[in-house]
């Protein structure tokens, strides 16, 4: 019953502090710009004649860039809109009041953690699922597997959210941005490496990729997300953050949701255990 | 059905170290139910950590402790405890019925209660009128008020209040005053931390005195034969045998300028004293009684240059 309290307060807390709608007015911003590129391109499209199969890839192409847009700012808001959540309330002492009423702490973390993820789902759905139905109307093109690429990037979203609730149990809201943008920097720049070793088929490489896609699967998420949805002109630029050189394995991203409960298990785990 | 255990808080030994530093050395109390507890000490002696221990935020590096007859910490003995922390912090962009709502769904409380309480909590704070504003426009005076309804919209048997007067005016600390009070005739247990030792005295029925971490002195406030009062007065020069004299009905008699300070046996020969000091000739500009023997008890406890 706590839990679902907290939940519902965290959600609210981000609705009425304008979080949700600041974040929403960014993504929508975003989806104005996305939809007024896509219209000039149509219509340059027509001046030209382009043939129906370049202009689809191109398009398809324009969707992946948008998508890949979306996705960073899904992550950076998912960070930074929970950065404060856990460190924040107990730096702050908001968390006395809350923490000495009949409910065990795990409650109180995943309640939290819960209404998190609501705000974090309803905007990844809305942007993402935006940036498609934007897409389709003015273009007429559409991801190959839209679904799936939706899941793997909430899932990434998911990741972030309860990497920065653990460290957050455990560091202030500054060390622990620091640490969460780090991991994720990481991500990414494994991510790079472990493409770039598909094309100089460097093992080293290889392996510092899948080293640090071990360390925080993030990147191996929206790498998966982009084989699921890419056009095969996208996928064949080598250096791009939709080259598919080397495909994150359905073991990897069974791993990310593994890593995923470990990081709320280790959440709840010092949480339950901290002095506040 | 087995009676409920007398004392609404027991501890031995309560140890809680930091590192190398030790914030609680050896803490035992024996808190009555059903009265007011003073929990008395300056800055650092390890009050607040002591209160979180009881509460369960802390964890205890040794010693037993009891809160309601139950392990301190558990989590269903919580629904018969409140507390207002030292600095309460809040969801500010919730007005004070939402506070008072979400704190009484999280303690346990069925809507139904949650909608009788919240109006009657509001009532007793005197919050009702701004009962639709974000508590982030409250000063600092209505926070507390608001802070103190949420401890005890679920009716608690046993309440920690941590400095609930801090930033009240004359008239909220009146207030604040009259609830406790009104908590013990309900027959809560009320465990106050509080700087303002005048309010102690005249709301507690038993102080202790923690230096520490440790107990160091203990007071019952209400024991028979301790009706000692201070007096605070002004007067135009007196003489040695008027100062002498006054050893009939007050000790501790001290002169600085024109201030006279004496502790007298009991509110009952103030009369006396006056009467000797009009009659010896002086000048009386102010007579007033203070009860300053907690405070000169807490000031020779812990040191005037601690800092309260």
């Amino acid at each position: 019953m706590g839990a679902w309290i907290m939940a519902g307060v965290t959600f609210r807390e981000a609705a009425r502090k304008r979080i949700l709608w600041t974040a929403l007015i960014v993504g929508v911003a975003f989806l104005a710009v996305f939809g007024a590129a896509l219209h000039y391109q149509m219509a340059d499209f027509a001046v030209r004649a382009t043939i129906p199969f370049l202009r689809y890839q191109i398009l398809s192409a324009m969707l992946l860039i948008g998508l890949y847009v979306v996705d960073l700012l899904a992550v950076l808001m998912t960070i930074l809109t929970s950065i404060e959540t856990v460190s924040g309330e107990i730096a702050s002492g908001t968390i006395h009041a809350i923490a000495t009423k009949p409910m065990a702490r795990w409650q109180l973390l995943l309640g939290k953690w819960l209404g998190s993820a609501v705000m974090v789902l309803a905007f990844v759905t809305l942007t993402f699922g935006g940036t498609m139905v934007v897409a389709w109307w003015i273009g007429g093109v559409v991801p190959e597997h839209p679904l799936q690429g939706l899941l793997l990037v909430a899932l990434e979203c998911l990741l972030a959210l309860a990497v920065t609730f653990a460290a957050g149990t455990w560091c202030s809201t500054l060390t622990n941005g620091v640490i969460v943008l780090g991991l994720f920097g990481l991500a990414f720049l494994g991510g790079w490496l472990e493409q770039m070793s598909g094309f100089t088929e460097s093992a080293r490489l290889m392996t510092i990729g899948i080293v640090t896609s071990l360390i925080m699967p993030s990147e191996a998420l929206w790498r998966r997300a982009v084989f699921e949805m890419q056009s095969p002109l996208a996928g064949a630029l080598p250096f791009s953050p939709f080259a598919t050189v080397s495909i994150p394995s359905g073991t990897m991203i069974g791993y990310a949701g593994v890593y995923l409960l470990a990081a709320l298990g280790v959440a709840v785990w010092h949480f339950q255990r901290r002095d506040l | 059905m087995s009676q409920p255990p007398t004392l609404a808080i027991e501890t031995r030994d309560l140890r809680k170290e930091y590192g190398r530093k030790v914030a609680v050395s050896r803490l035992s109390l024996a808190v009555r139910r059903g009265s007011i507890f003073g929990f008395l000490g300056p800055n650092g002696a390890g009050k607040s950590t002591s209160i979180k221990m009881l509460l369960g935020l802390v964890k205890p590096t040794s010693g037993f402790a009891r809160v309601l007859g139950a392990p301190a910490g558990d989590v269903e003995t919580r629904r018969q405890i409140g507390f207002l922390p030292e600095h309460f912090r809040f969801y500010d962009w919730l007005t004070p019925a939402e506070l008072l709502a979400l704190h009484g769904r999280l303690s346990g409380l069925s809507r139904a209660r949650v909608r009788e309480r919240v109006p009657a909590l509001l009532d007793l704070v005197g919050l009702t009128p701004h009962r639709d504003r974000r508590l982030g426009t409250f000063s600092k005076g209505m926070l507390q008020r608001a802070g103190l309804a949420q401890a005890l919209i679920h009716e608690p048997a046993l309440v920690f209040l941590d400095e609930p007067t801090s930033g009240l005016d004359p008239v909220g600390r009146r207030l604040v005053r009259d609830i406790i009070r009104g908590q013990r005739d309900r027959g809560a247990t009320v465990f106050l931390n509080s700087h303002l030792l005048s309010e102690v005295e005249v709301t507690c029925d038993q102080v202790v005195f923690i230096r520490e971490g440790e107990v160091v002195a203990a007071r019952d406030l209400h024991a028979a034969g301790d009706d000692r009062i201070g007096v605070l007065a002004r007067t135009g020069p007196l003489s040695d045998a008027t100062v002498a004299g006054l050893a009939a009905w007050a000790g501790e008699v001290t002169r600085d300028g024109e201030e006279l300070r004496l502790t007298a046996r009991s509110a009952d020969v103030l009369p006396a004293i006056l009467r000797h000091l009009v009659g010896s000739g002086a000048d009386v500009y102010a007579f007033t009684p203070v009860r300053t023997s907690l405070e000169d008890q807490f000031l020779r406890i812990v040191g005037e240059d601690r800092g309260l």
